[in-house]
């Protein structure tokens, strides 16, 4: 290391770094992956409000079975779908603690549908952190429940076809109207505006859980490069082009 | 002391909480007992049937073919019980309905008219106190006293008013049974 | 004075759950088994105990509502019957993978499919040979009586934390339904936040302390140098519960030639059929395993050499029976008896099939 970069190595100047609740484990998240930003987003959150010792997340199925490995709190690894369920028995036996859950598409809207459904209609007092990148990325790129019209997968492979596989899953809408739900909103993480929004979206998540005020969804919508076959820069510009057009950002409830 | 007892009668009867009050009697005498009814579909006005065993001993099987004493409250029970009494066992029925009377000889046999002394008494739901009563009658393996505080330990707190009235209806029971054939 | 009632298996169950300082219970509601959900909601135990009561909006979420109460180190337990059970399968290994002790309760019905809803014991299989996918054993508690029902739900947790590994009561409609005289237990108070530290704090996820690493409560492992060692590990201590936890009953057996094995409902039958067949002159006698797994293979065998056959009786088509030949090993006749689909067998019934399965045969 040059005498340069050492001087500039001081505490004073430091600007960023990364957060003390995210281990020194090497992510297997794929170049481009939403995963990584909100991971780190969430560790920052929890760090910031000072709740490392009060939270207790619970990680799904899917690309982000593995969240444990990469947040420095204790962690349940729930089975496929199933998340809710278990963050409605752990913040029930634990009223005082910060109970969430992280889960992609194919867990909450398809697998897991009744569990997340329940949970937020009991109006559980948990955050749902809801990765939504259209597709199954750990098993290969299959069609997800949130999968677009004309959407191309592993199993949708000319396309997602209404008369085939129906139509793309908006459940975030559907959660919305669900009374026990206290805030729902839809973020993405793909430039550093965007980024910081739902690292305010997922603080206020976990304020509303400290004031006892019911199920607060965060839903991040991302890309998924190896799956959608593009570059991290061209999966970013899809997303835009055609995630946004179904999936409209923006917060739906807040009470 | 084993008493092996089926009573089976329609839904809505009071079959099995006239056989709950006889095993929470006989808890009063400190005995064993079980209480093993028919359930499903069928408690929802159908027919209704619930073994009563009372012992002085660890109670084994609560699943029955052969019972000491048969209480039977409609033709279809009296159908299915009156060839399950042990030899020399007793068969105590209320002939309301009954088209077919009983036919073994080698049974004590006795019947009461629960309904119409329930009817007599102005309130319907005596009915099964009545049988009860006359059950003791002819069994007299419980006491007066352990019905009563049978009575009070299964029917709720609210409900208490209501034993002075049962324990008439038990009274009545064991003053009108008639004896069919003894052997 | 210790409280005596009358009351129902299924009821006695959700008493004892709080008096044994249960934390939580989760549920769904199916026949021969909702008094137990029916009669917590009734008690309000939240207001008594804090135990935390909860009809889920199915067996799946049941299960998994476990999983997550139970990965904190709290005292949680479910019940069902058979169908509920089959959906819970997937909870109850990842319960067993995660070494997470909690109890389930299966009051059985008639199979296959909806089946019916009247007793039976053809769950065996299931609970004792697997369920759930993957190597894995629960510790498995068949009660014969209302009383067993209300001393189990305690053991069950016992054991269920002395072996970090799922406790189920194998339980079915005619112990579920029945009344019996009870002594209920006394109360013991629900573990504080300090003894649940000090008793499972190395694994319970109950929130990071700055003194310890994180703790994960996972059944995923895809390196399998270390899935194989876990496995390993899983074994050896299901070798100490095969040696240290086996529970039968053994009656009228000193003087026997003949033997019933039975649990649950059929060993009530059979002791029954004891009775009917010493009238008839048949010396025979009762093992009845409390504990299904661990399965007392031992003590069977031990009563081999004065016995001339064995009748395995069970509401089943025959289940445990292949359990009862492991034991014998082919030295005197070993047959099964059982009716199924929701019939009970009689005692009667029952020491008939002795002598034409056995003695005349």
């Amino acid at each position: 290391m040059t005498e340069e970069l050492k001087d500039i190595q001081k505490e004073e100047n430091i600007v960023y770094k990364k957060s003390s609740l995210l281990t020194d484990n090497v992510m297997h998240y794929c170049p481009g992956c939403t995963h990584g930003v909100v991971h780190k987003l969430v560790a920052e959150v929890i760090e910031e409000m000072g709740i490392q010792g009060d939270t207790i997340g619970v990680s799904p199925v899917g690309c982000s079975v593995l969240a444990y490995n990469y947040i420095d709190i204790d962690w349940q690894e729930a089975a496929h779908g199933r998340a809710p369920a278990l963050a409605t028995a752990v913040s029930r036996l634990h009223p005082e603690k910060y109970v969430f859950t992280y889960q992609g598409d194919g867990d909450l809207a398809s697998i897991g549908c009744a569990e997340i459904m329940h949970a937020c209609n009991r109006g559980e007092n948990i955050v749902v952190i809801f990765i939504n990148n259209a597709i199954y990325g750990m098993t290969g790129g299959q069609m997800a429940p949130t999968t677009m019209i004309g959407q191309v997968t592993a199993t949708t492979p000319y396309g997602r076809d209404v008369k085939l596989n129906g139509y793309n899953m908006k459940i975030t809408e559907l959660i919305a109207q669900l009374p026990g739900t206290c805030y729902v909103t839809r973020e993405s993480a793909h430039t550093p505006a965007s980024v910081r929004k739902t690292k305010k979206a997922i603080r206020k998540a976990f304020e509303n859980a400290g004031q006892n005020k019911g199920t607060s969804f965060v839903e991040v919508v991302g890309t998924c490069s190896s799956g959608w076959k593009l570059t991290p820069e061209k999966a970013n510009e899809w997303m835009v082009d055609n995630s946004f057009k179904e999936y409209p950002l923006g917060t739906m409830k807040d009470e | 002391m084993t008493e092996e007892i089926i009573i089976a009668g329609f839904g809505g009867q009071g079959v099995l909480s006239m056989g709950k009050i006889l095993a929470y009697s006989g808890i009063m005498q400190d005995k064993e007992v079980a209480w093993m009814p028919s359930y499903g579909p069928e408690m929802r006005g159908g027919t209704a049937n619930v073994t009563v065993i009372i012992s002085d001993e660890r109670i084994s099987s609560p699943i029955l073919q052969k019972f000491d004493t048969a209480i039977v409250l409609n033709q279809q029970s009296l159908d299915k019980f009156e060839e399950q009494i042990k030899v020399g066992g007793t068969l105590v029925y209320d002939p309301n309905g009954i088209t077919k009377e009983p036919t073994r000889k080698d049974i004590n046999i006795y019947k009461i008219e629960g309904n119409a002394l329930a009817t007599e008494l102005g309130n319907a739901k005596t009915f099964n106190m009545i049988i009860l009563g006359a059950f003791m009658k002819v069994k007299p393996i419980l006491s007066l006293e352990d019905v009563e505080k049978g009575l009070g330990k299964s029917l709720p707190e609210r409900h208490h008013k209501l034993i002075p009235m049962n324990m008439k209806a038990v009274q009545c029971g064991m003053d009108n049974i008639k004896v069919v054939q003894e052997l | 004075m210790a409280e005596v009632r009358l009351m129902k298996g299924n009821e006695v169950i959700a008493e004892a759950a709080i008096r044994c300082g249960c934390d939580g219970y989760f549920g769904y509601p199916i026949t021969p088994q909702s008094e137990v959900m029916e009669t917590l909601m009734i008690r309000k135990p939240w207001e008594e105990t804090g135990m935390v009561v909860l009809q889920a909006e199915s067996e799946v979420a049941s299960i998994n509502m476990v999983y997550g109460g139970a990965s904190c180190g709290k005292k949680v337990m479910t019940s069902s019957s058979s169908p509920g059970v089959s959906l819970m399968q997937e909870g109850i290994t990842y319960l067993a993978g995660a070494e997470i002790p909690a109890l389930v309760v299966n009051v059985v019905r008639g199979g296959p499919g909806l089946g019916t809803i009247q007793p039976a014991q053809s769950d065996y299989y299931q609970t004792c040979k697997g369920g759930g996918h993957g190597d894995y054993r629960l510790i498995v508690l068949a009660p014969a009586s209302v009383q067993e029902m209300n001393d189990f739900v305690d053991l069950s947790f016992e054991l269920a934390f002395k072996y970090r590994n799922p406790a189920m009561i194998l339980s079915d409609g005619v112990i579920g339904q029945m009344m019996e005289k009870v002594t209920l237990s006394p109360y013991k108070a629900r573990w504080t936040d300090e003894e649940i530290e000090e008793i499972s704090g190395s694994w319970a996820t109950t929130g990071k302390k700055a003194n310890r690493s994180k703790n994960v409560s996972t059944s995923l492992e895809l390196d399998s140098d270390k899935q194989e060692e876990f496995n390993l590990h899983l074994g050896r201590k299901y070798k100490a519960m095969e040696e240290n936890e086996v529970r039968y009953e053994k009656i009228s057996c000193d003087d026997a030639e003949y033997m019933f094995v039975a649990y649950g409902s059929s060993a009530r039958i059979c002791q029954k059929a004891i009775e009917i067949c010493r009238e008839r002159g048949i010396k025979a006698g009762l093992l009845r395993p409390i504990t299904l797994y661990p399965f007392p293979t031992k003590q069977i065998k031990e009563m081999v050499p004065q016995l001339k056959g064995v009748l395995s009786v069970e509401l089943s088509m025959g289940q445990m029976v292949d359990d009862v030949r492991l034991a014998v090993n082919g030295a005197i006749p070993v047959e099964h008896y059982g009716h199924v689909g929701g019939i009970i067998h009689s005692p009667e019934e029952i020491a008939d099939a002795l002598e034409t399965l056995i003695i005349k045969a």
